[in-house]
């Protein structure tokens, strides 16, 4: 009874508990998402890359390199001379190297040209390595290797035909169209950028830019396809190189001569640094969201009170009425704290179902637009002990109408 | 002795000098039907709120079915109201967004020794002796007639066994027809359950239906002016 006249009241007075409830949801709704997400990509951040010793670039800042290289985000500002590159895995330290070419796309998802080396040494998440759901490893030049995800969502099965084109803009529309690729290749999802790219060999991006001169086909040459299969192609550039060493303790000795290298000016970063790096600087970011969202909570809780302490006023005959039949003034108190729970209890349940369509929803947006592999499962314990705080806190909030109404139920003659 | 009021005294805490009551002496014995009139503004709600302790005496000695109300605390005598006394207002007395049945199994939650047996057939069984027809105990408390939502408050009134009624104007709000109906139906309850009754009113009207007649102004001896 005590339940159903706390549910009857709150839908006596539909128009404010409604509105009140929507206010609470959106809150609720900003605080999960911020939690959520901010904990999935730190964990889908640090999954991306294992094993990996040493990330080596163009000398630029060193969370650009990791950025471009691994999360496929930003562009890269510089390429490194193939030379250079030989001469450093020439080190007797190195174990394995994969070379990294990236600047083209197809339909939005970014290409990246390396050697079949990728597929050995390439590990994510825990020492993952990659698997083939169909086909093999690209073996001549105008094979292509694609992710899971470039084959879902375009719909690519082995032996299609696909174009590449330059630049990485989705809508660009200088394609190398004159020299299509085939897919040879499709790999397992890993929840990681990978599933985003499609590889292709070093020799592969070599050919399409044959005759191609800063960005522009140069008009009149005519190379056809088969020509360029007969041609010793040797890359000129790549853009960065991940490192195996074969015993970590040279990882600082390494990476000192790598970024004292004479030749050419080079950066070489761990990726745990480089990622702490990327957590010191999103903590603003992160700590500003939570600010945000707990101020938004603290404003809808205070339109709860609101609400609640406005309908005291009209219902002083109510009150009236309880107490003489009966009801202490701890009954009424408790009243309205359950009605501010209820309108709670119901916000969770619907900000909680929202977020969860949402993330459905946005979740290849993110995966392809940012790298971010968030998980639409968000019931953890993190989650749990924050609307354990928000009822907590909605008790708390309540309080000034409830002593309210028990202060005018005390008073009663 | 049902009730017994012995030099008592009540003044409002914002006028602590100006006494509404100052009864010396004043008793009602079990079962009887008593009428209190006197004018609006007499005090005559003021003591109704007494003897069903909503309010406390400034002073004096007041026991009601032998427990003495003075004595007791707010929630003492919140306790006590709910498992003794019933109570029926001029207005308002149902909670509007509730329908019949559930403004009269309400009262049943506050009554400590009535919770377990009040059950609904017995609500159904009251309200059919209160002439409140099946279809409207399920109708929204403010969708009932006004004579229909005085006899349900007789029922949500009487659900507890109270040992003694309190009615505060009852029928001031009622055509003469539904005053009629609403008192033929109230005493033969009264009656019936052995219940003491006290009845105020400034509608002298009502003095046919009680054998014991007081007025406000025998038993409220204010001197001077107040
Ligand atoms: N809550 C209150 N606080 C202060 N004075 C009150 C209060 N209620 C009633 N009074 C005063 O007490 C007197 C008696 O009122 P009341 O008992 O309501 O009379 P009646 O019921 O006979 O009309 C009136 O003068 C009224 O103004
Ligand atoms: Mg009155």
């Amino acid at each position: 009874m005590f339940m159903k006249l706390a549910v009857k009241s709150l839908l006596n007075r539909k128009g404010s508990a409604i509105l009140t409830l929507m206010a609470m949801t959106i809150s609720i709704f900003v605080l999960l998402a911020v939690e959520h997400i901010r904990y999935q990509a730190k964990d889908s951040f640090a999954n991306t890359v294992s094993g990996v010793d040493l990330i080596v670039g163009a000398r630029t800042g060193s969370l650009n390199l990791l950025l471009y290289s691994v999360f496929r985000i930003g562009s890269p500002t510089n390429n490194i001379r193939w030379e250079s590159f030989e001469d450093i895995v020439s080190n007797p330290q190195v174990k394995w190297a994969i070379p990294i070419a990236l600047g083209d796309s197809h339909k939005g998802y970014r290409v990246m040209g390396t050697t079949r080396d990728y597929f050995e040494f390439f590990s994510y998440g825990n020492r993952h390595s990659l698997s083939f759901d169909k086909g093999r490893v690209f073996s001549s030049v105008f094979d292509v290797v694609i992710g899971s995800d470039v084959a879902k969502k375009l719909g690519y099965s082995l032996g299609e035909k696909l174009v590449l084109s330059h630049g990485i803009a989705s809508t660009s529309f200088s394609l190398h169209d004159d020299r299509p690729f085939t897919v040879v290749g499709i790999l397992e999802p890993t929840g990681t950028p990978v599933d985003q790219t499609l590889h292709v060999g070093l020799e592969g991006i070599e050919a399409i830019h044959i005759d191609w001169r800063q960005g522009v086909k140069v008009p009149g040459s005519d190379i056809t396809a088969d020509e360029i299969e007969q041609l010793e192609l040797k890359p000129k550039t790549v853009t960065a190189f991940m490192l195996g060493l074969k015993s970590r303790v040279a990882t600082f000795r390494v990476q000192r001569d790598i970024n004292n290298y004479a030749k050419e000016p080079m950066l070489a970063i761990l990726p745990g640094v480089a990622l702490s790096e990327l957590w010191q600087m999103m903590k603003v970011l992160e700590n500003t969201l939570r600010l945000v969202s707990v101020l938004i909570l603290i404003a809808a809780l205070l339109g709860l009170s609101a609400m609640l302490l406005a309908s005291i006023r009209e219902r002083s005959r109510e009150v009236q009425l309880l107490r003489v039949i009966g009801a202490s003034p701890t009954y009424l108190f408790l009243l309205i704290e359950l009605e501010a729970l209820l309108i709670t209890l119901v916000s969770t349940l619907v900000g909680v179902l929202l977020l969860y369509i949402c993330l459905i929803a946005a979740g290849d947006y993110l995966a392809s637009g940012y790298g971010l592999y968030i998980q639409s499962n968000i019931m953890s314990a993190s989650v749990f002990y924050l609307l354990l705080t928000v009822v907590m806190a909605t008790a708390v909030a309540a309080a000034v109408p409830s002593l309210n109404i028990y202060k005018s139920a005390r008073m009663v003659q | 002795m049902t009730i017994s009021l012995n030099k008592v005294h009540f003044a409002y805490p914002d006028m602590p000098d100006k006494p509404v009551l100052n009864i010396p002496s004043w008793t009602v014995e079990p079962r009887e039907q008593v009428f209190i009139h006197g004018p609006s503004g007499g005090g005559k709600s003021t003591l109704l709120n007494l003897l069903s302790g909503l309010v406390a005496p400034t002073g004096g000695e007041l026991s009601i079915l032998g427990k003495r109300l003075d004595k007791m605390n707010q929630r003492q005598r919140d306790r006590f109201r709910a498992n003794q006394i019933g109570y029926v207002f001029q207005q308002f007395n149902l909670i509007p967004y509730l329908n019949a049945m559930e403004n009269v199994l309400l009262a049943t939650q506050f009554s400590k020794h009535q919770r377990a047996n009040a059950r609904e057939d017995e609500v159904e069984e009251l309200l059919t002796k209160l002439n409140i027809s099946p279809d409207a105990r399920y109708k929204q408390a403010t969708k009932l007639s006004f004579g229909q939502q005085q006899r349900v408050a007789i029922a949500r009134a009487l659900i507890n066994k109270p040992r003694l009624l309190i009615a505060d104007e009852p029928t001031s709000s009622l055509d003469q027809d539904n005053r009629d109906n609403f008192m033929s139906t109230l005493l033969p309850l009264v009656t019936a359950y052995d219940i003491t009754l006290v009845l105020v009113s400034h509608d002298m009207s009502l003095s046919g239906y009680f054998t014991r007649i007081d007025a406000l102004s025998d038993i409220n001896c204010l001197t001077g002016d107040g």
